[in-house]
């Protein structure tokens, strides 16, 4: 479902990070989340509407408006772009409801939450949510300076709040932070790959359970070289712009497809690849290694394709 | 008497694939008479396992308890039957570690039992290695009158406390670490099917 919303506040976090509220127009409240959630935003260039998932930042259990904090990446497709640069306070917007595909185990006795750089937003209305609830947790959050932490301006001032700031020499010591965790302690990942990877290594050797250890990589889909795709069906052939996710120009050429994270892990826009004369240029974190190297299935909202002829079930 | 092997059945129903040594990680066993033997035969593939284990004997069995000690665990505690471990185990269970390995063994009601009592802290299922030995008899919850039954080998059986005859189900409560059983003549009262003797 789609909610057509009014921008009613844009902050400058950082030099390069900026917190975005969105209201319904007439003031209608919106649908609760739980934290974690990410919402959709469209965002409409020319022909083509752009599609990024952010996640929300703001008290899951209040309805008056959704916040975002989205990150400028200038060598991403311009989706973060369009957001720092085209929209305006009381400009229209249209985003989908919250979903969720990182939320909290709260089975668990204790959360540690490991943010580094804007990996931190996921956790932002998590950590309301886990006062609200009354659950133990602590956080942390890694960057690399002060001016560059957009994430300061957002974080209560609490013992249980940790900033690691490694330009100011406090780097973030994982060991540290996981051993002797109480049993029950479940601890959630987001930021860069190298830091999810980090951590599961580091939870590895002290003996966690696999199923207690989360992470969420949220990244929009890369851009690349153009390349050509077939559809089964209709033979028709679709071709994927530098800047576009295969996913976005089989939208704009009207092929149906199914999606909701647009990220590359909740698995939805899973499709099969009838003929594959090349390589696909895997970008998610849902296929196996072992699906990755069978070239039988692409996730079309991160990857993309490099050879003579690509062929979708479509 | 060996690992008992359960035939099929639904999803919720517990498995119990047996215990495998973590090696020299903390560790918290909890074994009844016929469980302490399957520690016994844990620690015959890796005496390490015992380094850092605090041991729970659910029995009032001099001979087993120093059997259990001649493992060298780090610890080993007693306690006479399962109301009077739930402290001793709750107790160890708040104070562990994250990395502490779980072993339970022995009756499908001490297994189950002090599962809850670790997921109730955080701990996921999967974390908690179990192997079934002796008798087995289940605990059943009533789900009409939510008193446990303790000891039940047959089918159907007598609630102890409401006095229905109830239906022994394989439907088991992760969360309350009991089987649950449903009242076998509530549509046509006073029919109730021959009573049977239970099988693994």
């Amino acid at each position: 479902m789609k909610l057509a919303l009014k921008v009613t506040e844009i902050e400058q976090l950082s030099p390069l990070v900026k917190r975005f509220r969105f209201e319904d127009p007439k003031g209608a409240s919106l649908p609760v989340f739980s934290g974690g959630a990410h919402i959709t935003v469209e965002m409409p260039e020319g022909d083509t509407i752009r599609r990024n998932s952010y996640s929300l930042i703001s008290d899951p259990y209040d309805g008056s408006g959704y916040e975002i904090a989205v990150r400028r990446e200038d060598r991403g497709r311009g989706g973060s772009l369009y957001m720092h640069r085209k929209l305006s306070e009381g400009d229209d917007i249209t985003v989908s409801t919250p979903a969720n595909l990182f939320q909290l185990d709260l089975r668990a006795r204790k959360h540690v939450l490991i943010g580094g750089g804007i990996g931190i937003t996921p956790f932002l209305s998590q950590l309301k949510q886990l006062d609200m609830e009354q659950k133990p947790f602590e956080l942390h959050y890694a960057a690399r300076s002060r001016e560059e932490a957009a994430g300061l301006k957002l974080l209560p001032k609490a013992a249980h709040i940790h900033v690691h700031l490694s330009e100011e020499g406090a780097r973030m010591d994982l060991g540290a932070i996981l051993d002797g965790q109480p049993m029950g302690t479940h601890v959630y990942t987001c930021g860069p790959e190298g830091l999810i990877a980090a951590v599961a290594d580091q939870a590895a050797r002290l003996g966690w359970p696999k199923s207690t250890v989360h992470s969420e990589a949220f990244t929009a889909p890369p851009p690349g070289e153009p390349f050509d795709v077939v559809i089964a069906s209709t033979g028709q052939t679709v071709t994927v712009k530098a800047d576009q996710s295969l996913l976005e120009a089989l939208e704009a050429a009207k092929v149906e497809i199914n999606y909701s994270c647009r990220g590359g892990v909740c698995g939805r826009c899973r499709t099969k690849v009838i003929a594959c004369e090349g390589r696909i240029l895997h970008n998610d974190h849902w296929l196996s290694i072992e699906e990755r190297a069978a070239q039988k299935d692409i996730m079309p909202c991160m990857s993309r394709f490099k050879g003579t002829r690509l062929e979708l079930d479509l | 008497m060996p690992k008992t092997e359960f035939s099929p059945s639904i999803e919720s129903r517990p498995t119990y694939p047996g215990l495998t040594s973590q090696g020299s990680a903390p560790a918290i066993m909890v074994a009844d008479a016929a469980g302490a033997e399957a520690l016994v035969d844990l620690v015959a593939t890796d005496a390490s396992v015992m380094d850092h284990a605090h041991v729970v004997l659910i029995a009032k069995a001099p001979e087993l308890a120093a059997k259990l000690t001649a493992l060298t665990p780090k610890a080993l505690h007693e306690a006479p039957d399962l109301d009077a471990a739930t402290p001793l185990v709750t107790q160890i269970l708040d104070t562990a570690k994250m990395g502490t390995q779980l072993y339970l063994a022995g009756s499908e009601g001490v297994i189950g039992h002090v599962s809850a009592l670790a997921f109730a802290r955080g701990l996921p299922m999967e974390a908690i290695q179990s192997e079934h030995r002796g008798s087995i008899a289940r605990r059943m919850q009533c789900v009409h009158c939510k008193g446990i039954t303790e000891d039940v080998t047959t089918d159907p059986f007598v609630c102890a406390h409401c006095d229905l005859t109830l239906f022994m189900r394989d439907h088991f409560s992760r969360r309350l670490g009991v089987f649950q059983a449903v009242c076998v003549d509530a549509e046509t009262p006073g029919v109730v099917p021959a009573t049977e003797e239970i099988r693994p």
